[in-house]
Order: C-alpha cells, then sequence, then structure tokens
C-alpha cells in the first residue's frame, strides 16, 4: 500500500468517525453542553459569588479554561473508547483489520475522531461559557496547541482503555475510577497555592494539573506550575501513549485471538 | 501459481487448544474450493490466521505469493472475506458501509462511491442503500457483506458459511452470483455445512478434522473413493415380501420404499434387472445422502456416532 492509499484510508477512517461524532450530537455534544451550563450556573453564579477572588481573577472566569478543559478531555477519551470498543464488541473493526492499511492509521484515525468531538465540545463550552462570563486570551498559541495536546493524549487513552476492555463494564471503570478523581483534583476548580504543602506536592503528580493549568495560562495568563514542564509532560504522555496505542495494535492485544 | 499456500501451520490458543496440528493446503488460481469439516475441527482458525484476525503460533501462509510475516498489507489486498459471524456496524448505512471499506484498501472516495454502488446493484441493495444495516434481513446482511468484501476487487474471496440461515431462493441466487465471479477470474474458498452446496459449486475440496487435513483432492476424485451408496427406491406396488438380492443389501422403509447399498462393483442396470424379476416396478429414485456427505462422515469417521440415519441436509454441524 503506497504513501496516497495509506492517507485515503486514514482520511476514510476519520471522515467515518467524525461522521459518528456528528450523527449522534444528541448524545455526543448535547449533554457536555448541559452539563457544563449546570457548572457555571451552579459553581459560578451561585457559590462562585460567594468565593470571591482567585489568583486576580473572579471565581467563575477562573474557573472556564478548566470547565473546558475538562469537557475537551472527558469527551475525547469517551468517543475513542466508546467508538473502538463497540466496533471490536460489535466485530466491525475487523472491517479495518482484514485490510492493509496499516496501523498507524487506525490509530491515528480514531485519535482524530476523538478530538473533534473534544474540540467541538470545548467549542461548545466555550459559548456556553461566554453567557457567563468574560473569555480572555493571554496567549492563542498556548492555548490552543494544550487544547489540541491534550484532546490526543485523552483521545489515546481511550483507545488503550478500549483495546484492553473485554466488556462494557470495563470501558466505564477508568474513567469512573481514575479520570474522574484526577480532573476534579488536577485545579479546575481551585489553585493548589491553596492546598496544604503535602497536597501541593502530591497534586504535582496529576498530569492533568499540568494541561489545565498550562490552559489557564493561555487563556488568563496565571498558572500554578511551569509552562515549559507543561508541555514537556503533555508531549511525553502523547509520545508514550502512540507508541503503545501503535505496540498493542501490532500485537493483536485486545483485537485478534 | 497459487491463490492459497499453506505450510505446516500451527495454532494453540492460550488454553491449550491445539487448533490446527501443521496443515498444508494449496489453492489454485481460479479455483472454486471447498473447505469443510466438522463444527470445531479448524476451518475458522485457519481462515481467521489468513485474513491475520487470528495470530498463528507457526507455520508459513501465502497469499499469491505474498508471505502474511514478510509482505501482511500485499497478501490483506489480494483477500476479500466474509466471515462467518455478522460483523456489520448495525447502524451505518449500506452505501457507507461498502464505500469506507473501498477507502480502508486506499480506493478513493469517488471511485469508492462508484465500487460500492455496482456490488450493491450486483447483490441487489442498490435499493436499499440508505438504510442502516439493522433494518436488513438476515439473508440482505449476508449479501451486504459479500457486497462489501468484493468492492475492492479481491483475487481470493473466502467465504466462511456465506448462506448459513438464509432461505433458498436467496441461497440458490448467491450460487449463481459465485459462479460468475468465479468464472470471471476470482478465486473462493468456501467453507459450508451444506454439503450439497459445496457439491454443487466446488471443483476441489478438503475435509479438515481435529486440526488435521484428512482429505484434499479434487471434488469428482474424492466422491469416486465412495465404495458404496445407499438409495431410496419408491415402487409402483406395495411390496409385500423383501425379495432376496444377494448381490445387494436390502431394507424395507415401508410397503412402498426400499433402501439399497449399492457397491461399486456393481451396477444400477443390474440391480433394476433382479427387482423386475422379483416383480417389483421402481417409478423413482434418490440418494438417500449427498454424495459429499457420506465421503464427509466416512473421512471424519462420525458415520457411527451420527448414526444410520442421514437427513437430506448435511449433518456436518
Amino acid at each position: 500500500m503506497n504513501f496516497e492509499a495509506q492517507m485515503i484510508s486514514l482520511w476514510t477512517l476519520s471522515l467515518k468517525e467524525v461522521q459518528r461524532v456528528l450523527r449522534i450530537w444528541v448524545q455526543t455534544i448535547l449533554p457536555p453542553a448541559i452539563t457544563m451550563t449546570l457548572y457555571f450556573l451552579i459553581f459560578g453564579t451561585l457559590i462562585g459569588r460567594r468565593i470571591g477572588q482567585m489568583s486576580g481573577f473572579d471565581y467563575m472566569e477562573y474557573i472556564a479554561p478548566g470547565l473546558i478543559m475538562m469537557s475537551v478531555i472527558t469527551n475525547s477519551y469517551g468517543n475513542v473508547v466508546s467508538s473502538f470498543f463497540s466496533a471490536k464488541y460489535n466485530r466491525h473493526l475487523e472491517e479495518m483489520l482484514v485490510s492493509p492499511m496499516p496501523n498507524w492509521t487506525i490509530v491515528l484515525g480514531h485519535v482524530i475522531g476523538g478530538m473533534v468531538r473534544g474540540l467541538l465540545v470545548g467549542l461548545v463550552v466555550s459559548v456556553v461559557a461566554l453567557f457567563f462570563t468574560r473569555l480572555p486570551v493571554n496567549n492563542i498559541f498556548i492555548t490552543l496547541s494544550v487544547l489540541v495536546l491534550t484532546s490526543a493524549v485523552f483521545s489515546l487513552g481511550g483507545l488503550l482503555n478500549a483495546i484492553f476492555a473485554r466488556k462494557f463494564d470495563d470501558v466505564s471503570i477508568i474513567p469512573s475510577f481514575v479520570l474522574a478523581p484526577l480532573t476534579y483534583l488536577g485545579g479546575v476548580f481551585y489553585s493548589v497555592s491553596l492546598l496544604p504543602e503535602f497536597a501541593q506536592k502530591l497534586s504535582m503528580l496529576n498530569p492533568i494539573l499540568y494541561m489545565v493549568n498550562a490552559f489557564r495560562y493561555g487563556m488568563l495568563g496565571v498558572s500554578d506550575i511551569n509552562i515549559g514542564l507543561a508541555y514537556l509532560i503533555i508531549l511525553a504522555f502523547l509520545a508514550g501513549l502512540f507508541a503503545l496505542s501503535m505496540l498493542l495494535i501490532q500485537r493483536g492485544v485486545g483485537i485478534r485471538d | 501459481m497459487h491463490a492459497l499456500s499453506i505450510n505446516n501451520l500451527v495454532k494453540v490458543y492460550s488454553n491449550g487448544l491445539r487448533a490446527l496440528d501443521g496443515i498444508n493446503l494449496h489453492v489454485e488460481e481460479g479455483d472454486f474450493f471447498a473447505l469443510l469439516g466438522p463444527n470445531g475441527a479448524g476451518k475458522t482458525t485457519a481462515i481467521g490466521i489468513v485474513t491475520s484476525l487470528v495470530n498463528k503460533t507457526s507455520g508459513e501462509v501465502e497469499v499469491f505469493g505474498h508471505n502474511l510475516d514478510h509482505d501482511l498489507a500485499g497478501a490483506k489486498s489480494c483477500l476479500g472475506v466474509v466471515p462467518q459471524e455478522l460483523n456489520l456496524n448495525q447502524y451505518d448505512r449500506l452505501d457507507n458501509i461498502v464505500t469506507n471499506q473501498a477507502g480502508f484498501y486506499g480506493i478513493g472516495r469517488r471511485q469508492a462511491r462508484r465500487r460500492a454502488q455496482e456490488c450493491l446493484e450486483q447483490l441487489q441493495l442498490w435499493d436499499r442503500r440508505a438504510e442502516i444495516a439493522r433494518n436488513l434481513s438476515g439473508g440482505m446482511k449476508r449479501r451486504l457483506m459479500i457486497a462489501r468484501a468484493l468492492v475492492h476487487r479481491p483475487r481470493l474471496l473466502i467465504l466462511d458459511e456465506p448462506t448459513a440461515g438464509v432461505d433458498i431462493e436467496i441461497r440458490r441466487s448467491m450460487w449463481d452470483f459465485l459462479r460468475a465471479i468465479n468464472e470471471q477470474g476470482t478465486t473462493i474458498i468456501l467453507t459450508t455445512h451444506y454439503l450439497e452446496e459445496a457439491e454443487n459449486l466446488c471443483r476441489h475440496v478438503a475435509i479438515i478434522d481435529n486440526g488435521r487435513i484428512v482429505a484434499h483432492d479434487r471434488m469428482t476424485s474424492l466422491l469416486m473413493k465412495l465404495h458404496h451408496e445407499v438409495f431410496v427406491l419408491n415402487t409402483r406396488d406395495p411390496v409385500v415380501a423383501l425379495p432376496v438380492l444377494e448381490d445387494f443389501n436390502v431394507s424395507l422403509l415401508n410397503e412402498r420404499e426400499l433402501q439399497v447399498e449399492i457397491t461399486r462393483s456393481h451396477d444400477l442396470n443390474s440391480l433394476f434387472r433382479v427387482l423386475s424379476a422379483a416383480g417389483i416396478h421402481v417409478v423413482s429414485m434418490r440418494n438417500k445422502a449427498n454424495r459429499l456427505e457420506e465421503a464427509f462422515f466416512r473421512l471424519t469417521e462420525r458415520r457411527e456416532a451420527a448414526g444410520d440415519e442421514l437427513p437430506a441436509r448435511a449433518r456436518a454441524s
């Protein structure tokens, strides 16, 4: 299969994944928009007024980047884990496995699907946020690059979850017991400087803290962590998860007998 | 050139099951080949390895000279597969399913759409192209899987029980379709539990049992190896007493039906002469069991276990 044919197969899979996201928009786009509206309403408007300012910004303005990032993370992850696992479970993943399309296109095609959903939801949540607060952009390059890279990282995470999952329960374990706690404790709603020293050090082990703070820096210009370190961690996760996905698909783990 | 060449193929599953025990199989280009065997014999595992859905333990597989270990993409490009179980995205449109499959083989979108239309028209599914696969009947889903397998014009088409659960009318039309694409040059490997289907369609046959090939021959040669056949004869008048026929093993099924076992050393003319002399007039006759079915049971040593009663349809399942 020459490079042009490989690119066609990648385009086909990406298009298929994006069409799936758009076809079931009531399941993929609408729920996070409603959930985030509630977050803005309750945490921002009702509780936020009593909290006052955080790092020099209104509480609503402070949490907006975190909420956008949270929705991007959960939706990128959720899209790939659901799409890949259902393809595996219903066996139509075999359409790709019997074809000559290389493994990198299978990985990248699904990741693109996850990223498109994550970024679309991020856009919708940003629009929702504008009804409640303003969204300044301190550095457009950092804002967009962190958003795109984080979306790719969690799309790969969803793919790995789907590769290992054997039943539907396995698909929800990681999002419920790992992803959600790490996201909520990743500085979405607060600055880690408010935490006791021990908790601050513990928080530094949470990779999502770096992603949320780097994105917040891109928008507000404030961060609890070093931005260079954040990029390093995001890129390391991206490379590591991509390599692991390729290895597992190559070996047929979870997808071939 | 061999369309498919399998040498010493072994598959041992992680639970220790030895599904394939060093099989060798060669399928000529342009052939219509039957791969038969009872459930659990190793057919689907062998097909799974050829289509790269199952990892082999050892052995060599080549598809049109492309070795699976060294040129997997080349081998896959030559292959189309219709699996035993439905593996369609039930919520996708028919035309999307077939068009996307072409795209996975590197065929550009415009050409993929044209090819999808051709294949769906050939399989009489074009009128339903905008429906989701879930809305189709079982037979239509099978046809859709064939359309999907053909969209990249494979040189070797592997069909794993394509007519399972399909009514006789659709099955016959699928036979005609498969014959036509075989005549156009596509090599076909067919596994089926309907042995009359294999006998009707295929020129060569291999029988696999317990992970080993127990027969690999031309269909006609295999059938010639049958030492005897069993016929059921319908008589014009009720048979009151069973005639004594020295060279034939005869039994009375009911007052108008005789069962006669005839060996290769005798012919039907001598049988009819003897019956006529005994005042028995035969009005019709049929094979008790399909000839390939007889061969199958003998080769897989299942006749005793299955008893003497063989239904009209194969009992390979």
